[in-house]
């Protein structure tokens, strides 16, 4: 696993409260992920939606900033690789083109070069033959080639940041595993951050340094990989990581799962959204918990839950060295 | 590619025996359809309605006058019962008229139509937007015959703005020729304008949704290249299919209003004015001229659209 150290200085991006309502949404089942990814590049701005909270990228403020500042950030800056390959590319258009009129949006390149390193792009993620697919249609591949196509338009500007959002969730496990190794290999010859939208906590484990948990529109915890995976302190997380499917234990009857479903964004309950299907809660969870560092010593690790760090480490243990979430109402572990 | 364009040249054929065949027959059938009778003038003796039928062969099997027709329509020597000319001197006098006509209004239709149907899409909602929707159903509903009149007597003979019909030979002075053309280009075009603005933006309107073009907008592309390059490429597809077949429709028989209204003495114009003369040669040879172009442009449209969406290969 490559954990590489978090680095320090000042952070390149720097989401803080955001909040973004649709007027028109209602009874979407969401948490707020992709809509997160999107609203840091200006992508889901329309009549309907509101934003609340800052967005800052080396300085400039994102949530607020005009069509013409984004612009020069996006793809140049900030780059975005779509869940789906399939629709995500322009279907009349060679890949070529597509790459190339992104390079020549932010660099004056003549067109021959912009060709040679749309080439390169191609051949450094893995595109056999590049030369000659080059002026191939997006049709001609397969979804695993295209979404590496997508990736290496992302990179075609060397952007500090690239936003991945569920980029492996409509491939096969053995692309994924190939697309995953390919990005993170790319992180560490590029030294862009990648900001990866997942709800796959195998994804997660393969590449994260940090994880921010989301439910319901929410950050419920954010801290690094090991913290989220070994010390976890928010229920959600507990049964986020209980459900997972495990190959070395002995199979369940049923696939552990947390009972209930995320609430409704257009009702969701006061206080901790999570309430509703936490076995452990109680009365103070009527009210929002600020997502802050509860454990003695560790700033970096913030949650969203009033139990004290003594409580969730008796409650998270469903079995003897296995975390998970009972079923509130039958008390049967989900683990 | 070969074996695409030797079958469409085979329905092409076929296409036209059929269209000939009850062209033909469909004037044997209707009533006070018989050539000779008409021919051989008022109060003609029987004799002489009876010298004409021999001398044309209309006393001829059916089947055998079809074939002899047939034959002249291929020798270019079919002669019109009513005004005795060759057919095909009149054709061939008439096809630059229409063709000028179709080819001008075509262009302007689709130009306009691009910018009413890409400003509409772009302001969906807004008042722009309702207002050119009016517009655009206000265009759909006006017939060709009474908005090209309306023109012509208002600017062009009221205000004397035009010519008030005819035609000047582009090869003589291509200024005139344009300059007689305005009207009749207008009159015709704006049936069209009004359609296609609104299958454009509907279509546009879907386009705009597609993740590529989110992509684009990731990569941080200016407004006027999405729309451009990602939108109205994607949305122009069915349109230019339907401007290929539209185009067919209005050389083989859709302009005859438009050149009957300004007299521009087209192939449509000839076409209608041998239908109220039952004139069985001319009506002939101008459905089989009609159908030629609507199978060609059909055939050519097949082409444009496997060039324009690459996912479509002929076969």
């Amino acid at each position: 696993m490559s954990v590489s150290p978090v680095p320090t200085g000042d952070p390149l991006l720097t989401v803080e409260d955001l909040r973004v309502s649709f007027a028109t949404e209602e009874g979407v089942v969401q948490a707020g992920k992709s809509v997160t990814a999107m609203t840091l590049m200006g992508l889901s701005r329309s009549p309907n939606a509101r934003f609340e909270g800052t967005a800052h990228y080396k300085g400039t403020e994102l949530i607020n900033a005009s069509e013409d500042e984004l612009r020069r950030i996006r793809g140049a800056e900030i780059a975005m690789i779509f869940q789906d390959p399939m629709t995500s590319l322009n279907p009349v258009m060679k890949i070529g083109a597509q790459i190339v009129e992104q390079i020549q949006e932010h660099e004056a390149l003549p067109d021959q070069q912009a060709r040679e390193r749309a080439i390169e792009l191609l051949e450094k993620v893995g595109i056999p033959r590049a030369r000659e697919r080059i002026d191939n249609y997006p049709f001609e591949f397969s979804g695993g080639m295209r979404q590496r196509v997508m990736i290496a338009l992302a990179l075609s500007c060397n952007p500090s940041v690239l936003i991945a959002d569920e980029p492996t969730t409509a491939l096969d496990v053995t692309i994924q595993a190939q697309i995953l190794l390919r990005m993170r290999e790319l992180r560490d010859e590029t030294g862009a951050a990648i900001v990866l939208v997942t709800h796959d906590l195998g994804v997660v484990a393969d590449i994260a340094d940090r994880i921010a948990v989301m439910y319901a529109g929410r950050i419920v915890e954010h801290g690094t990989l090991d913290e989220i995976f070994y010390d976890p302190q928010h229920p959600y997380t507990w049964g986020l990581l209980g459900s997972i499917a495990r190959i070395d234990r002995p199979r369940p009857e049923r696939l552990p799962a947390i009972a209930g479903l995320p609430p409704s964004l257009a009702n969701r309950p006061e206080g901790c959204h999570f309430r509703p299907r936490c076995p452990h809660e109680f009365s103070k969870c009527s009210e929002v918990p600020p997502l802050e560092a509860r454990l003695e010593g560790n700033a970096d690790h913030t949650d969203r839950c009033w139990l004290t760090p003594e409580q969730k480490k008796e409650l998270r243990e469903v079995r003897p060295g296995e975390i998970g979430l009972p079923d509130k109402q039958t008390g049967v572990n989900a683990a | 590619m070969g074996r695409f364009i030797v079958r469409r040249l085979l329905q092409m054929v076929f296409v036209m025996f059929a269209v000939s065949v009850l062209t033909f027959f469909i004037f044997q059938v209707i009533p006070n359809g018989d050539p000779a009778e008409r021919m051989a003038g008022k109060q003609p003796r029987e004799a002489q309605i009876q010298a004409i039928r021999r001398e044309w062969g209309f006393d001829d099997n059916k089947f055998v006058q079809y074939y002899t027709t047939m034959k002249k329509v291929f020798n270019g020597d079919l002669i019109s019962y009513t005004t005795q000319l060759p057919v095909m001197d009149e054709i061939v006098k008439g096809l630059p008229r229409t063709l000028s006509l179709a080819f001008g209004a075509a262009i302007l239709w689709m130009f306009v139509a691009i910018c009413f149907g890409l400003y509409s899409a772009m302001r969906a909602g807004k008042f722009a937007d309702r207002f050119l929707t009016i517009i655009a159903l206000i265009g759909i509903s006006l017939p060709v015959f009474w908005i090209g009149a309306l023109m012509s007597y208002y600017l062009g003979y009221r205000l004397g703005w035009f010519p008030n019909g005819g035609y000047v030979e582009f090869t003589k002075d291509p200024v005139d020729w344009a300059y007689h053309l305005i009207l009749p280009w207008t009159a015709l075009a704006i049936l069209f304008i009004g359609f296609y603005s609104r299958v454009l933006r509907s279509n546009v309107l879907d386009t705009i949704n597609e993740d590529y073009v989110r992509t684009a907008r990731a990569k941080g592309l200016g407004e006027r290249q999405i729309m451009i390059r990602h939108v109205l490429r994607n949305s122009m597809i069915p349109i230019v299919t339907l401007w290929g077949l539209d185009f067919g429709a209005v050389v083989g028989g859709g302009a005859i209003l438009t050149e009957t209204v300004f007299d521009l003495q087209g192939v449509g114009q000839y076409a209608a004015e041998a239908v109220g003369q039952l004139d069985v040669p001319p009506v002939l040879a101008t459905t089989l001229f009609a159908a030629f172009f609507i199978v060609l442009l059909n055939a050519i449209v097949d082409i444009a659209y496997a060039y324009l969406d690459p996912r479509i290969r002929l076969q």
